[in-house]
């Protein structure tokens, strides 16, 4: 182990003198005398984002434990890039909520520490390492989801949050204990050379998938996602139905596409079915929500019931659409939640009905709802449509159609309640209307990259083809 | 850049000069300038056309291909034949006639003025349009901005109205999906590689089974758009409710995507499928024809009336491609032509009754032959051309239509056929008891007698329309010459 090797890690290292520095900030410096810390964390954040780019080689460390490719450093990246997104949207928040309360540095604290759960996670070369982001990753968001202190649901939902983690997080050790116990190893490279279709192995595996369905929230582990939604903060349910379920995601697809791949006739089934599930379940769920993070709770969870379609596939056309849609949803959503945000914070409004007549007074913010809808809802020229496009694709390249018909039912099924939306905003007028306001800086900036990303991610093809390259390392 | 790319930029650089507007007064001549630009490019085209034809004989010609996702082998490939070049021009002038029929439009008007051209940018990408993904796109683009143009500026139950028109066609354009991707996954057959490009799959004999599978999906997805029977629902609700410009842009050009898609793709990619399902089809477009007459006959609003009109013509359109044969090929297209201006004109008049009287209920008109002779008149002249009265456009296409259905011997075309003929004189009825109704007669209510005539910016959209109508009528035979040639190449792919 030299020195060069732990470049490897630069992203999770970056990060964890990063939170360091909080922590120790947060110990040092005397309460009275902190100024704000959000112009310091978005800045640090910024730099670590930028320094992610820079280019990174293929290799693994300790054993085999944490492993990184061309594909796992550019989802990386993506994530520094909502979170960074997801940061300048809450910095109002902060400043005038949570700073207040003196509690600024904690919170990045949680939310970095979540962060580099997800890095691990999604870098695991093993099952320990694996589990042990999955747990990094979540923990700290409970503490996150309970954040308003003084509401009642804040708490509610944070445990909530924290008893349903736990327990599909036992339940898939469980599930990675008894694959442990039928192929001896917890190594990734070592399981999948002996790795067979045995019921021990189906057992293990559908307990392990659990743990992950969970993260995703997909039908029947979707229960939390509603009340957890409603209660946290919105930039932790922000956080929650971008960052993480897109990490999340993204590791589920790494590990049915190469240690998995042997259950391939297991999970092939399993998917589909889910899929189906997540897909009408989150749906017609939506339709009767009147609160707009309830109703993006349940649209975020179909979302994820469509990205089971590209996971189906096991092909690196899966593999490219699943990352190439994820990426537009993390875009897509962060900025619908942004608006939701911004109006939560100046008016505490959080109703659907409450956006009726926002087109006459907040133009710009209402036209930012409309692309993050439509792009949630597939309609082109915005990046959704790319997305969906190309997992649909993916899936009937696989000779799904029958599935490929019955998400397109469903495509339908959301435009409804997306229009919805759209017809509070701009259809009607409205007793009483949001008032007039402008944002602040750092907000605008957070929708004028989201607006930039769902325009330009579907229409600028090269963007596509490189992911679709990138994908090749899995197959 | 080339002559065609320029017809989806050009409305996209409207709509951002539109964006910077304020006001009704800047926002209308920006939009009029577009308008004008477009009408002007159309026309240029046609001239274009009609000169490279001479030299050229490709199906497509002024073609242009590249390369958008690579992996997947999407393009933006572009091209036209004389079909796309005779739709296009009605395209721009329905939309130039339109945006001077909105000319008052008074509640957010650079919002109605931007959804317009991004409809219309839609269309005419839809229509210059070879490779099917490009194509698919384009069609949801001209789709959605139906729901903000109804939703907002209409009149009556525009909410619902706006959501049925919206879930229904994209509904339809979700079932397209499944088609368009079993024709791309099936283009492999001939041992080439995937693709989208229509004239690349139509070299391929795709499998016999798939094709019987995904040619229901690909017709129904498209034939939704152009009112096939029972999926016609959206069509008189949604004209009933939205405004002026947007009925005359709906039922004028939109609804011809339907019939264009469905012998561009659906027909001339999956020939077995067109050849095995025909008749099941022809049974439903045969009941449209018939049904939406019938109903015509049975509504007072003047909007409905016109729009279940519009499913017996468009009815028609289908009819007659299902019959799989060059004169009713041509047939439909006129027709498709010829009931663009036709019912365009017919929104627009009754655009100009409404804002005169703020009623369309023809029970509660009379006598506005006495009063707006003008815009009365015309609207006699569109009744004429409607039911088919030699002389105008209507005519020529039914004459078509009904022909080339007679080509087809055997028991059920001839029935299928004489059901659809039969309509034509229920089209009388209902066109001549509107005219009796509403124009001749005593004036039913005193406050009718004072009625504005028609102003400037209405007649020049009333001339507009009624120009290609009378036009087609009396010399449809250059028009008809370029649609024949465009034909033969996709009726021999089908036969």
């Amino acid at each position: 182990m030299d020195l060069n090797s732990f470049f490897l890690m630069r992203h999770e290292l970056l990060l964890l003198v990063i939170i360091l520095l909080f922590v120790t900030a947060e110990i040092v410096i005397p309460r009275k005398k902190k100024g704000s810390t959000v112009h310091l964390a978005i800045l640090l954040f910024g730099l670590h984002t930028a320094l992610g780019f820079l280019t990174l080689e293929e290799s693994s460390l300790f054993g085999g434990m944490f492993r990184t490719n061309s594909l796992i450093h550019f989802f990386k990246n993506v994530l520094n890039i909502g979170v960074l997104i997801l940061l300048l949207q809450s910095a109002d928040w902060l400043q005038k909520k949570i700073e207040k309360q003196n509690r600024g540095t904690e919170f990045f604290t949680l939310l970095f520490c979540s962060l580099l759960g997800m890095y691990f996670m999604i870098s695991a070369g093993d099952f320990l390492m694996f589990y042990i982001g999955l747990e990094l990753s979540t923990l700290p968001v409970a503490a996150l989801a309970a954040y308003e202190i003084m509401k009642r649901k804040s708490s509610e939902a944070g445990i909530k949050l924290i008893f349903s983690a736990g327990l599909a997080s036992g339940v898939s050790l469980f599930g990675i204990s008894m694959l442990y116990a039928t192929t001896g190893s917890i190594y990734f490279q070592d399981v999948i050379q002996v790795i067979t279709t045995t019921n021990l192995t189906v057992l293990g595996f559908v307990l392990f998938f659990a743990g992950l369905a969970f993260k995703i929230s997909l039908v029947p582990f979707h229960f939390w996602t509603a009340d957890v939604y409603e209660g946290a903060p919105i930039s932790v349910a922000s956080y929650l139905s971008v960052i993480s379920k897109g990490a999340a995601a993204f590791i589920l697809m790494i590990l049915l596409f190469t240690v998995l791949k042997p259950l391939m006739q297991v999970w092939e089934n399993l998917i589909y079915v889910l899929a189906l599930a997540t897909m009408f379940t989150g749906n017609l769920f939506a339709l009767r929500q009147h609160n707009m993070k309830r109703f993006l709770a349940f649209s975020s969870i179909a979302q994820a019931g469509f990205i089971l379609l590209g996971l189906i596939t096991g092909t690196q056309l899966g593999t490219a659409t699943v990352v190439y849609f994820v990426m537009i949803y993390i875009f897509s959503n962060l900025a619908a939640f942004g608006v939701v945000q911004a109006i939560s914070q100046k008016t505490g409004k959080e109703n659907i009905v409450d956006y009726e007549g926002l087109y006459r007074t907040n133009p710009r913010l209402s036209l930012v709802m409309l692309l993050a809808l439509f792009s949630l809802a597939g309609i082109p020229p915005v990046a959704g449509f790319f997305g969906k496009f190309f997992l649909f694709t993916a899936a009937a390249s696989e000779g799904y159609y029958l599935l490929v018909f019955l998400a397109v039912v469903n495509v339908t099924i959301s435009l409804y309640y997306y229009l919805l939306v759209v017809r509070a905003i701009f259809l009607r007028r409205g007793d009483n209307p949001v008032p007039h306001f402008s944002n602040q800086l750092y907000m605008r900036l957070g929708l004028a990259f989201t607006v930039i990303g769902i325009l330009v991610l579907g229409l600028y093809s090269p963007l596509y083809d490189y992911i679709y390259e990138l994908s090749g390392v899995f197959n | 850049m080339d002559i065609l790319s320029l017809f989806v930029l050009v409305p996209v650089l409207v709509v951002a000069l539109l964006a910077l507007t304020t006001g009704l007064k800047q926002a209308r001549l920006v939009a009029l300038a577009g308008g004008l630009l477009q009408f002007g490019m159309a026309v240029n085209l046609l001239f274009a056309y009609l000169q490279e034809r001479a030299v050229n004989d490709a199906i497509f010609v002024f073609t242009r291909d590249i390369v958008w996702f690579k992996q997947l082998n999407i393009h933006y490939s572009i091209g036209v034949d004389g079909i796309s070049v005779a739709l296009l021009l009605l395209t721009a002038i329905i939309l130039l006639a339109g945006i001077f029929i909105s000319w008052k439009i008074d509640d957010l008007p650079k919002e109605f003025f931007i959804s317009l051209l991004v409809l219309a940018t839609g269309v005419y990408g839809f229509f210059i349009s070879i490779d099917l993904f490009t194509m698919f796109l384009f069609y949801e683009i001209a789709v959605i901005p139906m729901y903000l143009l109804i939703g907002i500026w209409g009149s009556g139950p525009k909410e619902y109205s706006a959501m049925k028109l919206t879930l229904m066609l994209m509904g339809a354009s979700a079932v397209l999906l499944v088609g368009i991707l079993g024709i791309y996954f099936n283009s492999i057959a001939g041992g080439g590689a995937l693709t989208f490009n229509i004239l690349e799959i139509a070299n391929v004999n795709i499998p016999y089974e798939a094709q019987l599978l995904f040619f229901p999906l690909t017709f129904v997805g498209f034939a939704v758009l152009g009112a096939l029977f029972p999926f016609h629902t959206w069509s008189p609700d949604g004209h009933a409710s939205a405004p002026t410009a947007v009925s005359m842009l709906h039922a004028g050009v939109l609804m011809k995507l339907g019939g264009y898609g469905v012998f561009r793709v659906a027909m001339f990619l999956l020939p077995a499928g067109a050849l095995e399902w025909s008749w099941f089809f022809i049974i439903l477009s045969a009941i449209g024809v018939i049904y939406g007459a019938f109903a015509a006959i049975r509504q007072t609003d003047l909007k409905y009336i016109n729009a279940y009109s519009s499913v017996s013509h468009l009815g028609m359109v289908l009819f007659a491609l299902l019959m799989l044969n060059k004169t009713a090929w041509n047939g439909a297209i006129l027709q498709s032509l010829s009931h663009g201006f036709m019912t365009a004109l017919f929104f627009a008049l009754i655009g100009m009754i409404y804002s005169r009287t703020h009623t369309r209920d023809i029970t509660r008109l009379g006598g506005l032959l006495k009063v707006i002779p003008f815009i009365s008149a015309i609207y006699v002249i569109a009744g004429l051309a409607s039911l088919g009265l030699p002389g105008f456009s209507g005519f020529v296409a039914e004459m078509n239509i009904f022909v080339g259905s007679f080509q087809q011997e055997g028991l059920f075309h001839r029935v299928a056929t004489l059901v659809s003929v039969s309509a034509i004189v229920v089209t009388a009825v209902y066109i001549l008891r509107v005219v009796g109704i509403m124009l001749m007669g005593p004036v039913k209510n005193e406050e009718f007698l004072d009625l504005p005539q028609a102003t400037w910016y209405e007649t020049t959209g009333i001339l507009l329309l009624l120009l290609p109508i009378v036009g087609i009528g009396v010399a449809p035979l250059w028009l008809s010459d370029m649609i024949l040639k465009s034909i033969q190449p996709f009726i021999q792919a089908v036969l």
